[in-house]
């Protein structure tokens, strides 16, 4: 059992930033930009890009976080009990582009459930992906707009994503079963 | 026919008697108790039970059981009360008159004596009712029903509420000598309570049936068998107050008797947790302090007798909403192991254990019974004080199975149960 | 922590730690209920039955509101007829629906205890909505997320149940409740009506009102029955008010910040004045806003326990 790196802290910034800049390019700025974080990581790396825009365009665009729980489509297979935390969206989200952001994309069932939640909210423009990590092994066809890294890893391989605010250390490393 | 039961310790308080030896019976009567067995078992024809290590005793006497028929055959008959009291360890059964029809006419104890007769193993002693159709109005039948073999009257169940009527019913009976079984209650003070009030029935929202509601009763036929002189029988007594009325009243000479069930003695309301209809009966589970108060009763001797209130009810009766199950629980086959814990707690000897269960039940009702006197009608019980037994409702010999000590480990397993001579049951 | 009850058929089986799980699963159904869209996908596909043996429409609305709001299917089973008088046992009512494809069913009842009995010998997961004098679950933790989100705690609290506290469901589970989580619990009322032990479960009595609630921070009126007067419970509606009615005059000993509640519905005039009915320290609809989001959390805890079992 070895843990791998896959990004240390130098290039999990590195990567955010780009990140931020591809989003402004491809929406001409940041005008009805908002973004939606998917609970626990995906709202850390969503306050950093909401940072990191409001210091290159002067404006800081509305944040908001998800709990995809009550979206799940697995709960019949859960093993672990699933708690449901506070979503908090108090914004109108009618015509913004949403920028959905989570920290791994894998089978792509978390995606679809955020996506299904926020169009209980309202009718957004565009809803685009965000991710950090896509380690591959979709079971829908749902794809990131913005990745941050690409891995070829195996089903029983794990993702672990650690971020500053929540474990101390900005680090995604691999870990095989 | 010739029966001999032999190496037994042999317990017979009616004659004192209380140590190892051999009980010969012939034609259905206790012959002797022989010192020497080897000529008796050289006849031909005689039966030997070996009983060594035993308890030999005479049959025991239950003088409070439902026996349901006529009227309500799916609980219970004759015939299976009859082979649940055997298997019990009982020879002689006491009914209460609360069947279908009521026994309150001389033609349904006859019914019932008929049937006992041809389809009951143990001997059945019917009570008669107090009033027609217990309906605390007008006198039954009292003395027809006397001379077809009733042995006492009672409306159980359904408590005679006006005094003027019990005072009647206690001064009649007095030309046939036969004594008034009461189940004590102030139905009115009982309302629509359904277990014993209490911080249990606080805690689950069910209607409540005071202490008080059985000790004012108590108090009042107290008072009436004073004015009357009858000899009045008190039944089921459930709690510390009845205890010390029945106390009192004794010390200054009334003519009272009491008798309690092992289910009082052995458990409090906290049963009836979960809601559970196997623990609803009336009267009621009561708290601690009543069951305590039962076991000083008993010990002290102002409880008489113990008695099962054998009641049985059909699974699907009893399962439903507590509020409408009916009350009571089947007795006659757990009776013996639950009384038997009351020697092993040092509350009783066992001789007066069996003297609760035998001598003194006979002799409240004049059953000619309950001995092992030469003579005396040959109604036996060997068990097995010590033998572990675990309570498995399935094994019921009673057609009902409502009991709220299935699985319970106890001890006391009758092996034999003999009645006029004849094995009716065994082990 | 996690959820592990197939059932909730009272408060009183539930711990501090269960308790404020359900208030805080409450909070984000809460959220749900705020929303324009107020639906979640949560119970997709579950079937749940809302038996009800009395005629409760609130209730059972607020029932079918949470249900609804989590993507159920909603079936409603309602009779005023005990099953006695239909001839059907209620074990066997159940039954039939549990057939029909309900895994989660909604009872209310006349008698205590009904709902253990679906419990012991069903299959389903059972909700109390209400059991005779026993429990009301749902309305015993909807006071508790109604006063926690008032008042930012419940722990050293002082709450004042008032009326009939013999024949009342809301009363236990609202012992049970607040005294769990760390409130002190007074019950007043006329004598006849407060059970001899209810002191054995942790409520202090009283029957004097103003004694009562002399520096409550909550007050709990509970409806009164209009047949109690007929029998021997108290001599009539009018003097029943007389002492037991909340006024203005009766309220000043009352903490400051006293929050006045009623589980509905109410006899205006009788157990409250309308100035308080409808003054600033009622909540009495929060209450059943509340009641719908503390609805949905029981659901999703159950049913996410069903599913983790």
């Amino acid at each position: 059992m070895a843990d791998k790196v896959v990004l240390d802290s130098d290039s999990v910034n590195r990567t955010i930033s780009r990140i931020v800049n591809q989003i402004l390019e491809r929406n001409n700025g940041a005008a009805d930009v908002v973004i939606i974080g998917i609970r626990t990581r995906g709202v850390h790396i969503a306050t950093r890009i909401a940072n990191e825009i409001e210091k290159l365009e002067g404006i800081r665009p509305e944040m908001g976080t998800l709990d995809i729980t009550l979206y799940r489509d697995d709960l019949r297979q859960k093993t672990e009990w699933p708690k449901v935390e506070r979503t908090e969206v108090p914004f109108d989200l009618d015509d913004k582009k949403v920028i959905l952001v989570d920290d791994v994309i894998f089978t792509g069932r978390t995606t679809r459930a955020a996506i299904e939640a926020i169009m209980d909210f309202g009718r957004p423009s565009s809803i685009q992906v965000v991710t950090l990590i896509d380690r591959g092994h979709r079971e829908l066809p749902i794809q990131p707009d913005y990745t941050g890294l690409k891995l070829n890893t195996l089903s029983s391989e794990t993702v672990r994503v650690h971020l500053k605010e929540a474990d101390g250390k900005d680090e995604v490393v691999v870990v095989k079963q | 026919m010739k029966l001999l039961i032999k190496g037994g310790r042999v317990i017979d308080p009616a004659s004192g008697k209380d140590k190892k030896g051999n009980v010969y019976i012939e034609d259905g009567k206790v012959k002797s108790h022989p010192a020497d067995t080897k000529k008796i078992e050289g006849e031909k024809g005689a039966q030997v039970i070996d009983a060594r290590g035993k308890i030999v005793a005479p049959g025991l006497i239950d003088i409070h059981v439902h026996l349901r028929e006529p009227g309500f055959e799916h609980k219970e008959t004759i015939r299976t009360g009859c082979e649940s009291a055997a298997a019990g360890g009982f020879t002689s059964i006491v009914c209460m008159p609360n069947t279908n029809p009521i026994n309150d006419n001389a033609s349904v104890t006859e019914y019932i004596m008929l049937k006992a007769r041809t389809e009951g193993i143990v001997n059945v002693f019917p009570i008669g009712a107090i009033t027609k159709g217990e309906k605390g109005e007008t006198l039954a039948q009292i003395g027809e029903m006397y001379e077809a073999g009733c042995v006492g009257i009672s409306d159980d169940g359904m408590p005679v509420m006006n005094s003027k009527v019990m005072r009647h019913a206690m001064e009649y009976v007095k030309a046939f000598g036969i004594p008034v079984l009461t189940h004590a209650e102030d139905k009115n003070l009982s309302g629509h309570g359904v277990m014993n009030e209490g911080d249990t029935s606080t805690l689950l929202g069910l209607g409540g049936i005071p202490s008080a509601s059985e000790d004012v009763m108590v108090s009042r036929d107290i008072t009436l068998a004073e004015l009357t002189g009858t000899h009045l029988h008190i039944c089921h007594v459930s709690t510390a107050g009845s205890v010390r009325l029945i106390r009192a009243a004794k010390k200054r000479g009334v003519n009272v008797t009491a008798e309690a069930a092992p289910h009082h003695f052995t458990l409090t309301d906290r049963a009836v947790a979960e809601y559970d209809t196997n623990a609803k009966m009336n009267p009621p589970l009561r708290r601690e302090e009543d069951r305590l108060a039962l076991i000083e009763g008993l010990k002290d001797g102002t409880i008489d007798v113990i008695a099962t209130d054998h009641a049985p009810h059909s699974e699907d009766e009893k399962k439903v909403e507590f509020d409408l199950a009916p009350f009571g629980i089947v007795g006659l086959e757990t009776s013996l192991p639950l009384s038997l814990k009351l020697v092993e707690d040092g509350i009783l000897t066992l001789p007066g254990m069996i003297e609760k269960m035998t001598s003194i039940p006979s002799r409240i009702l004049n059953l000619g019974r309950g001995t092992l006197e030469a003579g005396a009608p040959a109604d036996v019980v060997i068990f097995d004080a010590d033998a572990p037994v675990k309570i498995d409702r399935t094994k019921f010999r009673s057609k009902s199975k409502n009991t709220p000590f299935n699985g319970w480990d106890l001890k006391g397993r009758v092996l034999y149960t003999i009645v006029g001579g004849k094995v009716v049951y065994s082990a | 922590m996690a959820f592990e009850r197939k059932h909730i058929l009272g408060l009183e089986e539930l711990n501090a730690e269960e308790i404020t799980l359900v208030l805080d699963t409450a909070e984000s159904m809460r959220e749900v209920s705020d929303r324009d869209v107020k639906k979640v996908p949560a119970l997709r596909g579950v079937t749940v039955c809302n038996l009800f043996f009395e005629p409760s429409t609130r209730t059972r609305s607020s029932f079918e509101i949470a249900e609804k709001r989590l993507s159920a299917d909603v079936l409603n089973f309602t009779t005023i007829h005990s099953s006695v008088v239909k001839g059907e046992t209620l074990l066997d009512t159940a039954r039939n629906l549990e057939a029909m494809g309900a895994s989660m069913i909604v009872i209310r009842h006349p008698m205590s205890g009904a709902p253990w009995l679906l419990a012991k010998e069903l299959n389903s997961s059972i909700i109390n909505a209400g059991d005779g004098w026993h429990e009301h679950p749902s309305q015993g933790l909807l006071d508790l997320f109604t006063i926690r989100r008032l008042k930012g705690r419940i722990e050293g609290l002082k709450v004042a149940i008032v009326g009939d506290i013999l024949h009342s469901r809301v009363a236990r589970s609202d012992i049970w409740g607040f005294t769990k989580l760390g409130a002190e619990v007074r019950v007043v009322g006329p004598p006849t009506l407060i059970p001899k032990y209810i002191e054995h479960i942790n409520a202090k009595a009283y029957y004097n009102l103003e004694d009562a609630i002399d520096g409550a921070d909550v007050v709990i009126m509970l409806r009164i029955q209009k047949e109690r007067q007929d029998s021997e419970f108290f001599p009539s509606l009018r003097e029943y008010s007389r002492f037991y009615g909340l006024t203005r005059e009766k309220l000043r000993g009352a903490a400051k910040d006293v929050t006045v509640m009623h589980p509905g519905p109410i006899n205006r005039g009788v157990e409250l004045s309308s100035d308080i009915a409808d003054g600033a320290e009622a909540v009495i609809l929060e209450q059943v806003s509340n009641g719908i989001a503390v609805r949905m959390a029981m659901f999703y805890l159950v049913a996410s326990a069903r599913r983790t079992s």
